[in-house]
């Protein structure tokens, strides 16, 4: 255990019926840092958040919190904030009363309360939201509302499940640089659950993949991307190509008929992997600038994204597989780029990946 | 296996519902199981084994009135239902006028006690019935006078039911099979029907049930026709053999409790047809349909008023049929100088305790089952217990009472003969709907409110009187008022647990009958149908006040 190791999770497992939901989970969240879940549905994610919120309990494993162990408090015995997709809010009471919620059964002087409450309400920009009802507000400002009530008591430990799914586009990634930086400012720790890659990578201080039930990696999130530990990470955070290929030895690998350079020389002659690269590590027509691996290929088409193009490839290599690029839009207009245009592909042998 | 520690609060929430569990079973279950004792039991309590339903059904007489009490069941069923489904896709499939009057009429019904309708058609067809002439000398008196009156007290109970599921379509599905040229007819069986279904189901078992265990039409329309629900009364007041009277309470449960359960089974297999994005339907004019479908309300809602005029007339006039000039004098000398009145005031008073005292309960136990943590043993058994007393006949549930309360040796017998034990089998006479109301609203409500507050560290019991009651205020008035009108008509599940000092009006107007004064009994019924309307139009006004005041979180409600 790290002295800086704010929650710590051992062993947990938990089943529903016959249904396996968390395999022995261990994992430590720092103190102050902002931990994300990130994994399909059905992944586990949010019965780990249930766990530590104690909204579920587990089968086996112990919960340390700030050096208490938790394991067996029921939810109201524990020290956290809580913030949900649905946002929860009070319908009947107003944001003011909403957000004073927690704080007026702590018998408070009154005069307190009204102050911490306008603290609250300036620090998440709602000012004047106080006499309005939940009714009234959007959904990211509901959202908003939500995380000034969790936050109201100064918990040590902030839980958001999936606060960004309900909301529109705009709206998410708006909020989610605001929760980020208030955060920061606040140091709290905190623990998000989501099944979003881009929230996950712009928001965390680390990630944890997880998969049917447990823990495929976690890391930073340029970790996560740059080098993902098994295959499911590389397939689930961002895109990936994949080329099955054959190890030749000395750093050389065959995919189909033609021999690839990767910084592997480890890999024993004869054993059969898999190769994997990022679409933006492809160099089209590149000026002489890449090392090795250039080879032949044709454009099977070119789909317009916006900043970026996504540029299908037909490699002229038998038996190697079809391989995306992602391309900037300039270069696709420089390159004059076209479905059925042969172009020269280059993958540099540092960006192929050997996983699993 | 890590168990959480049970935190104070969750445990007196556990203790709560173990409080409404044994409340349920100690005025559900106690009587229920001492019927069956007693059905094997002979008069001076030794066991008899089955000996006691070998003598029913050798009984010819006995046995008659099941074949009766079924088929008359039947044919009721078999006219309401195509008539409600048929009033009901009126109210939402055509653009004819007035749908709103054609609604509130045909509820009507609903607030008079079964007997204002028997007593109506005998005014209309009895022996100085004002259309007797009609009949061709046939009898209202019988099988045709207890199927009329049966279906004019099941009408709006079918309505309400079958009208919910017809208004649940999603009109989605019409629109698609309108741009894929369907023809009116097959959207109507391919859509419709199917959509339909299940609250069809649901009506008919309804509609079934409460013909078959209805006590009050038989006894003052029937005649010599004899049914189960007279039966029981026969054996029980009559002849005071209780043991007999179990055997036949069985004998009515039984296709009761069959029927119930096949709606229960049906409505477990429906799935939510109604996703948060479906579309309500818009019927868009056709005047020729919307002419047609006019036409139709109309007859059917000028005949519910004539049943309930003629008994309204009657209570107003000075003696049926010679003297017709306007008087109050049943109401005067009829009601309060015969002490009658008094009964009224004994249903006003126990509505209200059944209302108030019933509707806290039902709506806390429903809270505690659906919002708190833990015990899912004891919810399972909360559940079943809550939704046992709708396939209960009403005089099935008042005989297992007297039978129950009445032991000498039942530390409870103090209750028998009070208010107190007319209140209790009221509450759960009529649970079961109650309940899915609490249930239904309860379950519209964030998941995570509960969770909320236990992290704020709010407990759950201020979150109760805080969120989850004035948020649900509609549906907990909705309860009282539904709970309240029954308690003013009930006769079934309270003919057997009256005294003299606790008759009620309903009981009231049976005995008027009994004595020929069909005068002061149907100025009863009147004031019964009067204060029920009463209370519904407070309810109306209270739940508007509701929502404009004190819910201004509410977006406005536009009907």
């Amino acid at each position: 255990m790290t002295d800086d190791s704010y929650l710590r999770l051992a062993g947990i497992h938990k089943s529903f019926g016959k249904f396996e939901a968390l395999k022995d989970i261990a994992l430590e969240v720092r103190r102050g840092e902002l931990m994300v879940f990130l994994g399909p549905s059905g992944c586990g994610k949010t019965t780990l958040l249930r766990i530590i919120a104690g909204l579920e309990t587990q089968d086996t494993g112990t919960i340390h919190q700030d050096g208490r162990d938790i394991s067996r408090l029921p939810p109201i015995q524990r020290d956290y904030g809580i913030v949900f997709q649905s946002y929860a809010l009070f319908p009947n009471l107003t944001i003011r009363a909403n957000v004073a919620y927690g704080l007026v059964n702590r018998r408070q002087a009154r005069g307190a309360i009204a102050k911490r409450v306008a603290e609250l309400l300036n620090l998440i920009g709602l000012p004047d939201a106080g006499p309005k009802y939940p009714g009234q507000l959007s959904g990211g400002q509901q959202q908003r509302i939500a995380l000034a009530r969790a936050l109201a008591s100064a918990p040590g430990l902030l839980l958001l499940d999936e606060p960004l799914s309900a909301l529109d586009a705009l709206e998410r990634v708006r909020l989610r640089g605001e929760i980020r930086a208030l955060q920061q400012r606040l140091g709290v720790t905190t623990v998000m659950v989501t099944h979003d890659q881009e929230e996950a990578l712009s928001m965390a201080d680390r990630i944890v993949v997880m998969c049917t039930g447990h823990i495929e990696q976690v890391g930073t999130p340029r970790q996560v991307y740059e080098a993902p530990a098994t295959p499911f990470v590389a397939d689930f955070v961002g895109k990936i190509n994949v080329l099955p290929a054959v190890a030749e030895g000395g750093g050389q690998f065959r995919v189909g008929e033609v021999s690839l350079a990767v910084a592997r020389p480890d890999i024993v002659a004869g054993t059969f992997v898999n190769l994997y690269l990022r679409p933006e590590e492809i160099a089209l027509n590149a000026a002489g600038g890449v090392n090795g691996n250039t080879l032949g290929a044709r454009i099977a088409k070119v789909e317009f994204l916006g900043a970026f193009c996504m540029v299908g490839l037909t490699l002229d290599a038998k038996g190697a597989p079809a391989l995306v690029a992602n391309v900037p839009r300039h270069d696709v207009d420089s390159g004059r780029m076209a479905a059925g245009q042969a172009v020269r592909v280059s993958l540099p042998p540092d960006a192929l990946r050997v996983l699993g | 296996m890590t168990r959480q520690r049970v935190h104070w609060q969750d445990r007196l929430a556990q203790v709560l519902l173990l409080g409404c569990c044994a409340l349920l079973a100690l005025f559900l279950l106690g009587p229920m199981a001492t019927i069956l004792i007693k059905s094997v039991q002979d008069k001076s309590g030794a066991f008899v084994g089955l000996m006691q339903f070998r003598d029913y059904f050798a009984t010819p007489a006995l046995k008659s009135s099941i074949w009766n009490t079924f088929w008359v069941a039947i044919v009721v069923t078999g006219i309401t239902i195509p008539l409600a489904f048929a009033y009901a896709y009126a109210l939402t499939r055509s653009c004819m006028r007035g749908k709103i009057t054609f609604r509130v009429i045909a509820l009507t019904p609903i607030l008079a006690p079964s007997l204002l309708a028997a007593i109506s058609f005998i005014q209309w067809f009895g022996n100085q019935g004002a259309l007797k002439w009609l009949l061709h000398g046939a009898s209202i008196y019988g099988p045709l006078g207890i199927i009329v009156s049966a279906i004019y007290a099941t009408f709006p109970h079918a309505l309400m039911i079958v009208l919910t599921s017809l208004l649940l379509t999603d009109g989605r599905l019409y629109e698609a099979a309108e741009s894929l040229r369907t023809p009116t007819w097959r959207k109507f069986f391919t859509i419709t029907l199917p959509g339909a279904k299940f609250g069809l189901v649901s009506a008919t078992m309804v509609v079934f049930s409460y013909t078959v265990s209805d006590f009050g039409i038989p006894k003052v329309i029937g005649g010599n026709f004899n049914v189960l629900a007279v039966d029981i009364y026969k054996q029980v007041i009559g002849q005071q053999n209780f043991n007999k009277g179990a055997v036949v309470g069985l004998v009515l449960l039984f296709p009761v409790l069959v029927a119930f359960i096949v709606d229960w089974i049906m409505q477990g297999r429906q799935q939510a047809q109604f996703s948060a994005r479906a579309v309500p339907y818009a019927p868009k004019p056709a005047p020729w349909f919307d002419r047609t479908m006019f036409l139709f309300c109309l007859v059917v809602a000028l005949l519910l008023l004539a049943v309930l005029g003629m008994a309204v007339y009657t209570s107003f006039i000075k003696f049926w049929p010679y003297d017709k000039s306007m008087s109050l004098r049943h109401y005067q000398f009829g009601l309060i100088d015969a002490g009658v009145f008094d009964s009224y005031l004994n249903s006003l008073k126990m509505a209200l305790l059944v209302a108030l005292g019933g509707t806290m309960f039902i709506f806390g136990c429903a809270y505690l089952l659906e919002k708190t943590r833990g015990v899912p043993l004891l919810k399972a058994a909360v559940r079943l217990l809550a939704a046992v007393p709708m396939g209960v006949p009403g005089m099935v549930l008042g005989l297992g009472y007297i039978l129950f309360f009445n032991d000498p040796d039942n530390p409870l017998n103090g209750l028998y003969g009070t208010l107190g034990i007319l209140v209790f089998s009221t509450v759960v006479h009529y649970y079961t709907s109650s309940h899915l109301t609490a249930v239904t609203a309860l379950k519209a409500l964030d998941n995570e409110f509960e969770a909320v507050s236990a992290s704020l560290k709010v407990p759950f019991y201020k979150t109760f009187f805080r969120v989850t009651v004035p948020v649900c205020l509609p549906a907990i008035l909705d309860i009282g008022r539904y709970l309240f009108v029954n308690a003013m008509v009930t006769i079934s599940a309270v003919i057997f647990l009256y005294t003299p000092q606790t008759r009620l009006a309903s009981i009231a107007i049976l005995r008027l009958d009994e004595f020929g004064e069909i005068g002061p009994a149907a100025a009863m019924a009147t004031l019964i149908v009067a204060t029920s309307t009463a209370i519904c139009l407070v309810y109306a006004v209270l739940t508007r006040f509701i929502v404009t005041r004190t819910q201004a979180w509410r977006t406005p409600v536009v009907l």
